[in-house]
């Protein structure tokens, strides 16, 4: 390997580790409660998107609208059911930032596997992170390919 | 003047599997492979039957769960990903067609293969057995059929994957078609041109690291019966309808060993390469190919939005609740996976050829040679949706193995296991590993593939163009699985 293609591999790799394992900047952590009514029928939440802030204490109240459904919030853990007539509550500090699906834990229907919501506890640096690891890895894939000239056709092939 | 006969290709590199005894005993066994795919058949009518007859609620009935969660999640997490067509080998619904096309079970008798069905002569010489053995028409072959096979599916997969009766119904004819068509055709024509599973398969066994080829080109062409092809009373012929001696990719070749154990000079290896070799092959570069690519990528897109995504009312129209529902979400299934997929990769094709000179190719040869590098990140997205899928789904498994027809059994005590997520919050962390590693994959085979098209020469423009959309492409992905929806 050419020392111009080293040089981008640890180039890549040290770009990548300070992707991963640096803090990216922010908002601050937020505190206090949000509580959120969530309300279950066939097949979906609504809202089916909640954002919350980190280190938010959240409260999800669950009210079933058509029959029993269940809520789990994946990554967290928690979870609660709800009959018509009887919401349920779940209740979390959201410590964890990223996008967790909300999933219906109670077979519901056919659809029942595919009842999901989404909770976004933001800062979403996950995403950030991996559009950044996308970036450079496209960048440094090019850069390491262009660092050497590609042989003629014929020339040394496997 | 007779035209020069094409060169022999060229034995791969890699890292022969066949070597070691224990693994050419294990392939000379053909009985190995029939107790498996009998296995899988028996998985197979247990499906149907759990679908037909069993209860409505997919995640208790087997059919749903052993098919759409437990075979797909290893089929394309594992099998396909690291082996290419592996589950072909023991994919039990051309096995009665084979059986009774061989006359035979297992091993061939020893006077050679007899028919224990022949309504007609043999019309090919590859159809040593049973069955009319009829050519598949000409104007079929190619993967088209099973390109529309796939987006009928697809588009009905929101109904096929809730209702355990249609996933039976599905399976069942699948098994006749398969039963029908090897009575009339010769050997393995529905898994070639039919099955709408086999053509992504295929698609996507030309990154596997695993591959069966030649151990030397040479050795076949000295060798006139050609007993891997045509059989003999060692064995059966390809039942894929290959040529073994010049088989230069994976796509059609399901892995049997039928041509390792019939091959008299012992000339037929497996091992394990470097993937995507098989992307470069520039001669078997096809249109049908290209949109198969183009129709894999599209719909790896389509399902997480529909089946993961928080709307409900896309999810009622993909389940045919309401006609004209159903016929807008089948319009934009099909105007993407045919219209505004490939129409994105003209353009990438057109801006490319100027960018890197390559002015000499046609326009729809471009087109054709680009959708290769999609397969790397098309498989990577599908190994992203079915992670989603499988991680959060597999525990109803256990359930259902005590009580595959959910009438209240509770044959191996896990009747009562309660559904919990495997490995929750890990599924992000490895959709996002997986479709990185797709994307550094597509740019690698960008580059050889525009490297085959300029003579050896490669163009930073071109692929710097190329890699732009794919880079595009897979923040789509990202965004998807880590991203806010809505």
């Amino acid at each position: 390997m050419s020392r111009l293609r080293l040089a981008v591999l640890v180039g890549v790799a040290m770009l990548g580790a300070a992707i991963l394992a640096l803090p990216w900047p922010g908002s601050p952590p937020v505190p206090g409660e949000r509580e959120v009514v969530v309300r279950a029928s066939q097949y979906a939440y609504a809202p089916g998107v909640i954002r919350v802030g980190r280190m938010e204490q959240v409260t999800l109240v669950l009210e079933a609208e058509d029959m029993t459904h269940g809520l789990y919030v994946d990554g967290y853990g928690a979870k609660t059911e709800a009959v018509p007539g009887r919401p349920g509550r779940l209740r979390f500090v959201a410590d964890r930032v990223g996008k967790f699906p909300l999933r219906c834990s109670t077979v519901c229907g056919p659809l029942h596997p595919f009842m999901l919501g989404e909770l976004i506890v933001e800062p979403n640096r996950p995403l950030w992170r991996a559009v950044a690891l996308a970036l450079l890895l496209a960048a440094g894939t090019v850069a390491f390919l262009a660092a050497e000239p590609a042989r003629r056709a014929g020339e040394g092939e496997a | 003047m007779k035209p020069a006969a094409a060169p022999p290709p060229t034995p791969t590199a890699g890292w022969e599997l066949t070597r070691y005894r224990p693994i050419r005993a294990l392939l000379a066994r053909r009985s190995l492979n029939w107790a498996a795919m009998t296995a899988a058949l028996g998985g197979l009518l247990l499906a149907i039957l759990a679908g037909l007859l069993g209860t409505a609620a997919g995640s208790a009935n087997f059919g749903i769960v052993f098919v759409w969660i437990v075979w797909w999640g290893l089929l394309m997490t594992l099998l396909l990903p690291l082996g290419g067509r592996l589950w072909c080998l023991v994919c039990p619904i051309p096995a009665a067609g084979e059986w009774l096309q061989r006359g035979a079970l297992v091993d061939p008798p020893s006077a050679g293969p007899t028919p224990l069905l022949q309504i007609a002569p043999a019309r090919s010489a590859a159809a040593a057995g049973g069955g009319m053995g009829r050519s598949w028409p000409r104007r079929w072959q190619g993967i088209w059929l099973q390109n529309a096979g796939f987006l009928a599916v697809a588009l009905f997969s929101t109904v096929i994957l809730s209702r355990p009766a249609v996933t039976g119904g599905l399976l069942l004819a699948f098994l006749l078609a398969a039963l029908v068509l090897a009575a009339i055709f010769e050997h393995r024509s529905f898994c070639r041109y039919v099955c709408p599973v086999g053509g992504f398969i295929g698609l996507y066994a030309l990154i596997s690291p695993l591959e069966l080829r030649v151990r030397d080109p040479l050795v076949c062409q000295g060798h006139r019966t050609k007993d891997c092809a045509l059989g003999s009373a060692a064995g059966y012929g390809c039942p894929w309808l290959l040529t073994p001696w010049s088989l230069e990719r994976n796509a059609a070749c399901g892995l049997c060993g039928e041509c390792f154990r019939t091959c008299p000079k012992e000339n037929v290896a497996v091992r394990l390469r470097w993937p995507g070799r098989d992307l470069l092959v520039a001669s078997a570069w096809r249109l049908d190919e290209a949109y198969k690519a183009c129709i894999m990528l599209s719909s790896a897109a389509i399902y997480p939005l529909v089946l993961l995504g928080p709307w409900g009312r896309l999810k009622a129209w993909a389940n045919l609740e309401t006609l004209s529902g159903f016929a807008a979400y089948a319009a934009a299934f099909l105007l993407l996976s045919l219209g505004l997929l490939p129409g994105l990769h003209l353009a990438l094709a057109a801006v490319v050829r100027r960018a890197a000179g390559l002015a000499g190719v046609s326009l729809g040869r471009l087109f054709v040679a680009l959708a290769y590098p999609l397969i790397p990140l098309g498989l990577a997205a599908w190994v992203a949706f079915t992670l989603a899928f499988v991680f959060a789904n597999a525990a109803y498994a256990l359930p259902v193995l005590s009580d595959p027809f959910g009438w209240g059994w509770d044959l191996f005590g896990t009747a009562g296991v309660a559904w919990r997520p495997l490995l929750p919050g890990w599924a992000p962390r490895l959709q996002a590993l997986v479709l990185l590693l797709g994307l550094v994959g597509s740019i690698v085979a960008a580059d050889g593939v525009l490297r085959r098209l300029g003579d050896g020469r490669r163009s930073l423009a071109g692929l710097a163009a190329a890699a732009l959309l794919l880079t595009a492409e897979t923040i789509g992905f990202l965004w998807l699985y880590l991203g806010a929806l809505a």
